[in-house]
């Protein structure tokens, strides 16, 4: 399936990432030959098969439900962009 | 004794015990072999204050413990993809401009506990998405091989780039990699060097930038294969701080090479013999075969069936779990936040950051796993891709419990190219370099990249040994076997 220029505005904006409106053509046309190429897996049989989820088999390990951390607000904040008064700063989100 | 920046791990630790050489010695040779290799930008943070420090408590503890760790007092270089803590860990991505982490990765860590000192962090491409350092914010790394008399700037490979051109130049006894689906093994290759991806599990991930969970891991890439056995030892061990990380004993990789491979099986795969595969490479495969049984093994022709679609199952399965773990770079907490124009809001905000923080490939491989996991093609692409994947470790599942020990390949499908050369191929044509390689990420095995010779250009090829889970001591001995039988000894010229 071929990634159209309406597809690739979408999938940019999903991620988060502005992309202009003269770039979707190339970004459209390098996501399709990607998705191509993936479409090889479609030739493989997979009936019945689990899809994997861990690559190991494991338990995952279980630990007391304690605080463990914690009183370093000074760490957390200190490679933030905006911080103020204790807070990571960000623009306006409600209206 | 030639420069002390040229030793080997093993040889330095017995300088050390020996009191013939001190830390300080190797660390001010490293240092300043460092300095003077500015061309080939492999080191791009140096710590020589942190590494002068590290060296004079290391000499201070070797002088009081006769049984200080082997990698006590030893100058090793850090990918820029483990946090270190004070020191900037950017992943190689303008988006983690600034970023000194308040956290050590328990690797790092591990290394530092053990006495090893760092001399600074290492190049490498952007989130570790790539595989000739060419993504990299800081330009590219320069491989110390050249063509002949050609100066031709060559790629060290990637992502570990910066890793492999540091060892192969003597910038430092050993390095760390990490492997996502080739990482460490393409750039040794290319760099004439060992590099070794432990089984899924073996070292912590944790304060290591994530770029694909379920595959990223660390390993150690140095001279030779029992240096590798060492510094690995010092790496791995189980960290309750990851969740993936795997209980079990650290056994002692060293002494493992024996050097004894009698009756062992030798599996040789057909699906690995690939269409238009360079003459060089197949022969330095069938020389590799013939060393082994030389050496006693047994060889086996075994067919892995699912191989050739290895590379598009990783090209969804990792670019899937790019675009979840990227998601945290949103110009809030870390990093490089974009200006804003009047009336932006906090979704200009996250646009604007993530295209001016992230490089070109970076993007279009999280745009590529937000569209196999938006709703409608989940089904189609991402739970296929891991059925397959089932498929793939079930296929090394099968010649395992058949009794097979360690499997044989090349390394990669070529030798180092040039800068520049792949600018405008397809990003597959890109891709293809981990063909050998990718498999071994997508069934969580160790697999292992010895040098063993050179092509009509002078260029080091490698051939790459994969064995079974936890079994990296034994995978260990066979690269050792291999490494003996070739006897690759040549270094680059030095030009930089």
């Amino acid at each position: 399936m071929s990634i159209d220029i309406d597809t690739a505005r979408r999938v940019a904006h999903l991620a988060r990432i502005a992309v202009a409106e003269d770039d979707l053509p190339r970004l459209a046309g390098e996501l399709s030959g990607i998705v191509s190429f993936m479409e090889q897996l479609n030739e493989v049989d997979v009936e019945g098969v689990e899809p994997m989820t861990s690559v190991t088999p494991m338990r995952l390990a279980r630990r007391e439900d304690v605080v463990t951390d914690g009183n370093i607000q000074k760490q957390i904040l200190s490679n933030a962009p905006d911080a103020r008064e204790g807070f990571f700063a960000v623009p306006k989100v409600v209206e | 004794m030639s420069g002390l920046n040229e030793l080997t791990i093993a040889a330095a630790r017995d300088a050390l015990r020996k009191g013939e050489v001190t830390s300080a010695d190797l660390t001010e040779a490293c240092i300043a072999a460092i300095d003077g290799a500015g061309a080939l930008n492999a080191f791009v943070h140096k710590t020589p204050e942190i590494a002068r420090e590290r060296a004079r408590a290391a000499d201070e503890r070797l002088k009081a413990d006769d049984k200080a760790p082997a990698m006590c007092g030893i100058p090793v270089g850090i990918k820029d993809l483990f946090c270190t803590r004070g020191v900037a860990s950017q992943a190689g991505s303008r988006i983690l401009q600034g970023f000194h982490p308040e956290y050590e990765s328990t690797v790092s860590q591990k290394l530092a506990d053990a006495g090893a000192v760092m001399l600074g962090k290492l190049n490498m491409d952007e989130f570790a998405m790539g595989s000739s350092n060419e993504t990299s914010c800081y330009g590219n790394a320069v491989n110390p091989w050249r063509r002949g008399n050609d100066d031709t700037a060559l790629t060290p490979g990637g992502s570990s780039g910066g890793s492999a051109a540091a060892v192969a130049a003597d910038l430092c006894l050993g390095a760390t990699g990490t492997d996502t689906g080739g990482s460490i093994r393409q750039p040794a290759a290319f760099a004439g060097i060992t590099g070794i991806k432990p089984t899924y599990g073996r070292c912590s991930r944790w304060g290591i930038v994530a770029f694909a969970s379920s595959l990223d891991q660390a390993g150690p890439m140095t001279r030779d294969v029992r240096d590798a056995a060492i510094m690995l030892g010092a790496m791995c061990g189980h960290d309750p701080k990851d969740s993936t990380s795997a209980d079990l004993p650290v056994p002692d990789f060293e002494a493992a090479l024996t050097g004894d491979i009698r009756g062992r099986k030798i599996g040789i795969p057909r699906e690995y013999r690939m269409e238009g595969m360079p003459e060089e490479i197949e022969k330095l495969w069938a020389e590799g075969t013939a060393m082994m049984k030389d050496a006693g093994a047994e060889i086996v022709d075994i067919s892995l069936p699912h191989t050739k679609y290895a590379l598009p199952a990783y090209y969804v399965v990792a670019p899937a779990e790019a675009s979840s773990n990227l998601a945290r770079y949103d110009g809030v907490r870390y990093g490089h936040r974009a200006a804003l124009a009047q009336g932006d809001g906090i979704t200009e905000m996250y646009e604007k950051t993530r295209a001016e923080g992230f490089g070109h490939e970076v993007q279009r491989r999280v745009m590529i796993g937000t569209y196999v996991l938006s709703a409608g093609f989940y089904d189609a692409y991402y739970n296929r891709a891991r059925k397959v994947r089932a498929l793939i470790k079930r296929d090394f599942e099968t010649v395992f419990a058949e009794g097979i020990d360690a499997i044989l390949t090349p390394a990669t499908p070529s030798s180092a190219f040039g800068l520049g050369e792949m600018a405008n191929a397809d990003p597959i044509a890109m891709y293809l370099n981990d063909v050998f390689t990718v498999t071994v990420n997508l069934a969580g095995l160790p697999g292992i990249a010895v040098p063993a010779g050179l092509d009509r250009q002078g260029l080091p090829l490698g051939l790459q040994l994969i064995g079974r889970p936890w079994e990296e001591g034994d995978l260990l001995n066979h690269a050792y076997v291999l490494e003996r039988a070739a006897g690759f000894v040549s270094k680059p010229a030095k030009w930089w």
